[in-house]
């Protein structure tokens, strides 16, 4: 088997059920949208992994800069705050 | 002629026609010409071997002597697999393997379509299912004839290759002999006029997005429904039945 140099990366991304979110995979290769989609369902969705399939040209995708994850990610550490822990949720609430 | 004998026949027909186009496909398995393909390709092996199975073991139970879906699909002499040429053509370059599925997808979609209305139960609950398969298949090779013939120049001279290799086994797709006859008269298979004219539909409006032409001959190839087939075929069931042949009922 080769891979095809002509043929363009997509990145795979599955729902698991409706209401929950379409998640990342992983890649593939494929000419176009339409048989990305194919080749995604036939790759990724053996185990019924899931009932809807996006897919996007890796090229399209944007990603930060590992350079910059100091700048970008540290300032947050400190902001303890902002997660939502301090609050006394009474029994009967249940599951959030 | 008993209605059971014409039904056990014509699912016999079927069954052989999925598990010798399953067989071909899985051929491929391992030696696609890229990963995606290479699990695309064994999928639709599986999803025609899981019809065949059904459609087998429904043979035995019409036929009631105790014979097995593997009786059926490994220890059968080849006059005695009744499937068309069509299925049983050597796989050849990936635009003869993806043409060959689609001139059978394309004939199954109607059938299994027709089937939902059978006035045999089992089949009717068949149908269902295998017409999802079905689809899939269509719809994936078709996207990749239309590719394919549309494509580059070589891409183009390959599929009209296939085009004229396979087309002539096409006619034998609508053939019904006398047992099927029989089937169709009781409401248990579906007429083949309209089954064809479904099929040109399908068939003309990919190779029209394909600009491919569909061949104007006259000349056709059967004989596989009565069990006479291509020297091709020796060698297939020479490796489908091979195990089963040198160790006779073994497990694992």
């Amino acid at each position: 088997m080769s891979t095809e140099p002509t043929l363009p990366l997509w990145e795979v991304f599955i729902r698991p059920r409706v209401g929950l979110h379409h998640k990342h995979v992983g890649s593939l290769h494929a000419a176009d949208s339409v048989m990305a989609l194919h080749a995604a369902r036939d790759v990724y969705t053996r185990r019924e992994e899931g009932d809807s399939i996006w897919v996007v040209a890796s090229k399209n995708i944007h990603a930060s800069d590992p350079n910059n994850a100091g700048e970008n990610f540290d300032p947050a550490g400190d902001k303890i705050y902002r997660h939502p822990s301090f609050y006394d949720i009474p029994d009967d609430v249940g599951h959030m | 002629m008993t209605v059971s004998s014409a039904l056990l026949h014509s699912v016999v027909q079927i069954a052989d026609d999925h598990l010798i186009l399953g067989h071909r496909m899985s051929e491929w398995c391992g030696h696609a010409p890229m990963l995606e393909e290479d699990l695309s390709m064994p999928n639709m092996a599986l999803d025609m071997i899981g019809q065949a199975r059904a459609l087998y073991n429904y043979a035995a139970q019409i036929e009631n002597k105790g014979r097995t879906e593997d009786d059926f699909a490994y220890l059968r002499t080849d006059r005695e697999y009744k499937n068309c040429l069509l299925v049983e053509r050597p796989n050849g370059d990936f635009a003869h393997t993806m043409l060959r599925q689609l001139y059978f997808a394309a004939l199954m979609h109607p059938f299994w379509e027709a089937m939902h209305k059978s006035r045999d139960q089992a089949l009717q609950a068949l149908s269902f299912k295998a017409i999802k398969e079905i689809s899939y298949h269509i719809r994936h090779c078709g996207e990749w004839i239309v590719r394919l013939g549309d494509g580059t120049a070589e891409s183009r001279q390959r599929m009209n290759a296939a085009v004229l290799n396979l087309h002539p086994y096409t006619a034998e797709l609508f053939e019904a002999d006398e047992q099927r006859l029989e089937a169709i008269e009781k409401g248990i298979f579906p007429e083949q006029a309209p089954l064809k004219a479904a099929w040109e539909n399908t068939i003309n409006s990919i190779f029209y997005q394909a600009k491919l032409e569909v061949p104007d001959t006259t000349y056709s190839q059967s004989g596989g429904r009565r069990g006479l087939h291509t020297e091709d075929f020796g060698l297939l069931l020479a490796q489908l039945q091979y195990v089963q042949r040198a160790y006779p009922g073994s497990k694992w």
